[in-house]
């Protein structure tokens, strides 16, 4: 077993876009923020310029709760590259909100993951050029 | 297909099926490597070409289209120019499209070549073309090998689908590739499930066995307008019918089972190849259990089952059970991936693969297989791509013109 941790190696950081930057702000600012329909109320991520459900243009950009539940997990042994830190866990977490996204877990043991797990999002500054906060998650509940 | 379909589509009874002035008549593997030295991926590509030309029984003259950027440099160097040419990479589509410009009468010959080599000596790292650069997945680790165990394990969570399916599956194909001369792991077996689920863990639920491996190769294809083939050397292979399905970029957006798309929300990425396969089944008149060889992409192994269940050779959810009942192996009803594939055959760079499956079908309906010769193989199912990468593509090869 090994407990679950942000990497803090150099690990290959988001380069924002003007379609993205709100969304990296947001995590600057400690609030997980997701793209939602203003013609049919549907949410969207990643960041995109059309309505995932009716192709509206018309998005606003929304404050997550933060918290969803784990829909899919694994567990790495071989690193990508040599930067990261094995065992880590990728994980597809659904949003309360109807979202998914895509992340790491952290805050437990590695054998703690199942599909199901509340989870709740925290931020760790990886810094960089563009001064990232990425969004990870630990159980919560 | 989709394109090739909607024009003929509605009038198919008068002008007849849209490949059937179309005939693969060549195919060729270089020599396949972990390491290929002395080449680089420009000159294992022109070897291939080379190679499918004249296992056609043609000249490099008789070329008039190409397809994929490095075909182009075939193009170049033989000064065979004037040529249809496109840029089309990866596998059947790029097949297709071949098809299609035969059929449509923009060229008469089509070589589709590719090759990689050189390209990946770092390995410290996994492979490049496994770990595309996206904001959303790179900081979190990801690469194909994740990609696909997301899928995999959501389908373990919702049918009870077990790691001993997925080895059996890994197993029979890698003992396909210790039989083959040609294969890069040729006479590394043979493998049980046990020595696959002991082997080091990769991606929770893969293993090291349940995974493509990475090498290097160049592959080629010529078709030509049926009418001729059959005056060349080869027995022509035909295309029966295809089908691609995409749902957007591979590795940039979370691999989720249940994406759905507004147009058929019945579709799901997990089931994806589905429209596909249902296409070409329509187009050939012909159902999953006409299908005498299963040359199915194999990135992982898990993507076997789910492809037996996507394509309607199993109802859902039962794709585990399916590959435990004898089918599969040599000898079975629906063989799979015979010469060994990624797995142990090869998995030569970015695009080479994606070629393979159909290489090798050819190669069946032809009977020339040096192993796993499937005895009287009339129909091949040839595919590429796997849910974990949101597209899959699918070909069915014959051996009666359509």
């Amino acid at each position: 077993m090994s407990l679950l941790s942000p990497q803090v190696g150099d690990i290959p950081l988001p380069d924002p876009g003007p379609i993205s930057a709100p969304y990296w702000q947001g995590c600057r600012e400690g609030v997980l923020r997701f793209q939602r329909c203003l013609d049919c109320g549907a949410p969207t991520h990643t960041p995109a310029l059309l309505c995932a459900a009716c192709a509206s243009m018309n998005l606003e950009w929304v404050d997550s709760s933060g918290r969803g539940e784990i829909y899919s997990w694994t567990r790495v042994w071989r690193p990508v590259t040599p930067a990261f830190v094995t065992p880590y866990v990728p994980i597809i977490v659904t949003m309360d909100e109807g979202w998914s996204i895509l992340s790491n877990l952290v805050g437990c043991e590695d054998v703690a993951v199942a599909i199901g797990q509340l989870v709740e999002v925290e931020f760790h500054h990886s810094g960089g050029p563009d001064d990232i906060w990425l969004p990870y998650f630990h159980p919560k509940g | 297909m989709a394109i090739v379909a909607a024009a003929f589509g509605g009038a198919r009874n008068e002008v007849g099926h849209p490949f059937r002035d179309v005939a693969i008549v060549g195919v060729f593997n270089t020599k396949q490597a972990r390491v290929l030295e002395g080449y680089d991926s420009q000159s294992i590509a022109l070897e291939a070409a080379l190679g499918a030309i004249a296992d056609a029984g043609l000249e490099p003259r008789d070329i008039d289209g190409v397809v994929g950027g490095i075909a182009s440099n075939f193009l170049y160097q033989s000064r065979i120019g004037p040529a249809w040419r496109s840029m089309s990479p990866l596998g059947i589509p790029a097949v297709i499209e071949g098809a299609m410009a035969i059929a449509c009468g923009l060229a008469n010959t089509v070589l589709i070549a590719t090759g990689e080599a050189g390209s990946y000596r770092q390995h410290a790292s996994t492979a490049p073309w496994t770990r595309p650069t996206n904001e959303f997945v790179a900081a979190y680790g990801m690469f194909t090998a994740a990609e696909f165990a997301l899928m995999a394990r959501r389908h373990m969570h919702m049918y009870g689908t077990t790691p001993e399916s997925m080895a059996h599956v890994a197993a029979t194909i890698r003992n396909n590739g210790h039989v083959n001369p040609q294969a890069v792991y040729f006479g590394r077996g043979p493998f049980t499930a046990d020595d696959v689920l002991n082997s080091r863990m990769v991606a929770d639920p893969f293993h090291l066995l349940d995974c493509a491996m990475t090498s290097e190769g160049g592959t080629a294809l010529v078709l030509t307008h049926a009418d001729r083939a059959g005056d060349l050397a080869k027995t022509p292979v035909h295309l029966l019918g295809g089908g691609t399905d995409h749902y957007g970029p591979s590795y940039q957006h979370p691999p989720v089972w249940d994406l759905g798309g507004v147009r058929r929300p019945d579709l799901i990425a997990g089931h994806v190849g589905r429209r596909a396969a249902e296409e070409a089944f329509a187009s050939a008149g012909l159902g999953p259990s006409d299908v005498d060889v299963c040359e199915f992409y194999d990135p992982f192994s898990f993507e076997l089952i789910r492809q037996f269940e996507a394509y309607g050779f199993c109802a859902e959810g039962e794709g585990g059970d399916y590959v435990m009942s004898g089918v599969i192996e040599p000898g079975g009803r629906h063989p799979i991936t015979t010469d060994g594939g990624t797995m142990s055959f090869s998995h030569g760079g970015a695009s080479v693969q994606l070629f393979q499956r159909v290489i090798r079908g050819v190669q069946q309906l032809r009977g020339e297989c040096v192993s796993s010769q499937v005895a009287n193989a009339e129909v091949a199912m040839c595919t590429g791509g796997g849910a974990g990468a949101l597209f899959t593509d699918v070909l069915l090869l014959g051996k009666d013109r359509p």
